[in-house]
């Protein structure tokens, strides 16, 4: 052996929040080497992927549009990661919090009101909520795998929006192609930015964090949380309850998720189609961990996220990057975050040509 | 410090994430072509056909064009903002290659009145976006002929994506050519609910094989069903493109589309400042939709007479949804000597007789 992995006597507190950052800046570095042996004048690039998308105002609208739901589902996801309870549902929690508040659009397509948009907020929030109640019921009541539950549930609630966006929710002028109404003027989010997609469900969003970071950060529930996280048995010998975390852990998740996809159909789609998530709830789930399950961080790392989004678009428009880039520098961000997570609790040593002691 | 358990399962989750992700989850005067994909352009299928389309566009037009793909773009917000990226961009003329664009497109269309649009199977229009669409239901029906005369079991089995007029359409037309030659013929389908998903279309082709099924065709996206009915020895019929390199024995012939020529005349038209919105529905009429390759397992007979039936639908002798046909209930649904009209086809909502099972709801 040339190396040995040893434990650090004492990792570095700074370096734990330090290291999304190192993270990202060895994810750009490399980033520039693929550009290079792609053929690509690096700094051509780099500026194609990470400055053009965002050089105009409706670029940054777009940049906050995309990020809107990362964020939001990223923070509900927080507080039950934090308390070691993973909550992988939020797709499907997303997906049935736009059938709830879609539903409502369509039931109130001929009417105007204020009170629509609220109702629907409202009615996405119960949808996501009860979704991810199946698993925090199984959980707490027959000790079911949290993860398997909620992550099979995406199946079973895509296919079920699916299912009524094909039958009783399609368009009936719409020649039978499954896709609702497009929803009245009352049912969108007004336009905040004239000339931009930038709507006020980014702002909701935004208040979404803000609440998680009180939650997580400023209430004793949010200690609770803390604590079951790191250790559950001294969170059990300090009396507070595990099984009431593992539902507030669950709900935080499915009801942010639940208001993410309401904001999805009332902001940029305006009806309900058959998938209205590429993926938010997945990508949301990496968004949590860079973020470092905390509202601050993920609020940033949301944003991140989002502008590798749109600069493979941007480089593919610019440079005929291959789509694929943006997956590549999203499995890097990832790949370099567990590594320099690794390093701060662990420390390479080079034995070099030593004997070994065994 | 050991690695805890929670260490692992972050780990374990960020990698379910990472599958998760990848799985839901690609001269100054000259006229900027943009084209927008639904899916990588592969080897093989619908995004495919309309990248041939593109390739001969720029072969032909080369000197006055430049064209501009942006694939793997999901149906919903994401096509706004690219279809909106490609106008700001400066192309003049934007293809949009997938039905789910097509609000996208008429909002971005609405923001840019100078621009040209062509959105790919929708059914609105504005002043600045057409909608352009091939009679697939004409390919449909010769492939049901030398599905009928090939089939010993008269049980032929249909992959199909999502239950809408397009789709049924194809499955009726394929059934009623079909039965023209072999009225005892009956169709087996299964639903897949997606348009690209390799693992579910293997495993529909593996059940209607075991249900029977001696051809098999497809409605969706992958080569799944042809390499599937390769191995388990029976015959296919591929959708889209020529897949016969994936099952040299098995592939019997092909419905594809051909957008080559609509592209060429749609630019010229841009180019001489002579272009309007219009809704283009074309078929083997105008070269839009064309047999593969048959293989020389089908008897020449066979063969000749798909032939004389392609030249009488080109010729508009023959309509493939002319009377008498009746629904799976036996209810006459076009009277005898009358063809159904085009309002008629494009909102199609029922199977004809011969096709078994209900369409989902």
């Amino acid at each position: 052996m040339f190396f040995k992995i040893e434990a650090r006597p004492e990792p570095s507190k700074a370096m734990k929040y330090f290291s999304p950052l190192v993270a990202a800046l060895l994810m750009l570095f490399s980033g520039l080497i693929i550009f290079s042996l792609l053929g690509k004048d690096s700094i051509e690039a780099f500026y194609a992927f990470f400055i053009e998308p965002v050089n105009d105002l409706y670029g940054i609208g777009e940049l906050f549009i995309k990020a809107a739901p990362l964020m939001l589902i990223g923070t509900g996801l927080a507080v039950g990661f934090r308390a070691s309870i993973w909550n992988i549902g939020a797709e499907g929690q997303l997906a049935i919090g736009a059938l709830f508040g879609g539903y409502i659009a369509i039931v109130f397509n001929d009417n105007s009101g204020f009170f629509i948009l609220p109702l629907m907020i409202v009615a996405g929030a119960v949808g996501g909520l009860l979704w991810a109640s199946i698993p925090a019921f199984l959980r707490t009541v027959f000790n079911a795998n949290e993860i398997l539950v909620s992550l099979m549930l995406n199946y079973v609630a895509i296919l079920l929006l699916g299912l009524l966006v094909h039958g009783p929710l399609k368009d009936p002028d719409g020649y039978g192609f499954p896709q609702s109404v497009l929803f009245s003027d009352s049912a969108l989010l007004p336009i905040l930015m004239e000339g931009t997609r930038f709507h006020l469900g980014v702002l909701i969003a935004v208040v979404g964090v803000i609440v998680g970071w009180v939650l997580l950060q400023k209430s004793f529930t949010g200690y609770q949380i803390q604590v079951a996280g790191l250790a559950k048995n001294a969170a059990s010998y300090a009396g507070f309850k595990y099984k009431k975390l593992i539902w507030i852990g669950l709900l935080s998740g499915g009801t942010a998720a639940g208001i993410a996809g309401v904001l999805e159909i009332s902001g940029p789609i305006g009806q309900l189609l058959p998938t209205v998530s590429p993926g938010y709830g997945y990508a949301a789930i990496i968004v949590a961990f860079v973020g470092r399950l905390h509202p601050g961080g993920i609020l940033l790392s949301s944003l991140l996220m989002a502008l590798l989004y749109l600069g493979g678009e941007s480089g593919q428009m610019n440079l005929d990057l291959p789509a694929a880039v943006t997956g590549v520098f999203q499995g890097l961000l990832l790949f370099y975050l567990l590594a320099t997570d690794f390093l701060i609790d662990y420390r390479v040593c080079f034995s070099g040509f030593r004997k070994e002691a065994i | 410090m050991a690695i805890t358990r929670k260490q692992i399962m972050s780990v374990f989750i960020l990698l379910v994430c990472v599958a998760g992700l990848v799985f839901s989850a690609f001269a100054e005067e000259k006229l900027k072509v943009g084209f927008v994909y639904v899916s990588p352009v592969g080897d093989a299928g619908w995004t495919y056909q309309h990248d041939l389309g593109r390739l001969e566009l720029e072969k032909k037009l080369g000197d006055k064009i430049v064209t501009k793909y942006i694939d793997s773009v999901p149906e919903g917000p994401e096509a706004e903002r690219v279809i909106r990226d490609l106008a700001k961009n400066g192309h003049g003329l934007i293809f949009t290659t997938s039905f789910g664009y097509m609000n996208p497109t008429l909002k971005v269309a609405k923001m840019f009145p100078k621009i040209s649009f062509e959105h790919s199977t929708g059914y609105k229009t504005a002043k600045n976006v057409g909608t352009y669409m091939c009679r697939f239901y004409e390919a449909r029906y010769l492939t049901g002929i030398v599905a009928g005369e090939m089939t010993k079991s008269n049980t032929l089995g249909y992959i199909a994506a999502f239950p809408i007029p397009e789709v049924i359409r194809g499955i009726n037309a394929f059934t009623l050519g079909a039965k023209s030659v072999n009225p005892d013929v009956e169709v087996k389908v299964i639903w897949v609910n997606s348009w690209f998903d390799p693992g579910k279309e293997r495993e529909a082709s593996e059940a209607l094989i075991t249900q029977g099924a001696d051809v098999i065709t497809h409605h969706t996206d992958s080569t799944a069903p042809i390499m599937t009915a390769e191995e388990k020895g029976v015959y296919s019929i591929a959708y889209h493109s020529d897949m016969s390199k994936y099952g040299p024995k098995s592939h019997l012939t092909a419905a594809t589309h051909v957008y080559g020529d609509f592209y060429v005349k749609t630019t010229q038209t841009v180019l001489d400042g002579t272009w309007k919105s219009d809704t283009v529905w074309s078929g083997i009429k105008e070269g839009s939709i064309e047999l593969a390759p048959i293989n020389p397992a089908v008897p020449a007979d066979v063969v000749a007479h798909v032939e004389a039936v392609t030249k009488g639908i080109a010729e508009g002798s023959l309509h493939p949804f002319r009377g008498p046909i009746k629904d799976q209930s036996g209810k006459v649904v076009v009277e005898t000597g009358k063809s159904l009209s085009d309002d008629d086809l494009l909102a199609m909502n029922y199977y004809v007789e011969g096709v078994l099972g209900k369409i989902p709801k």
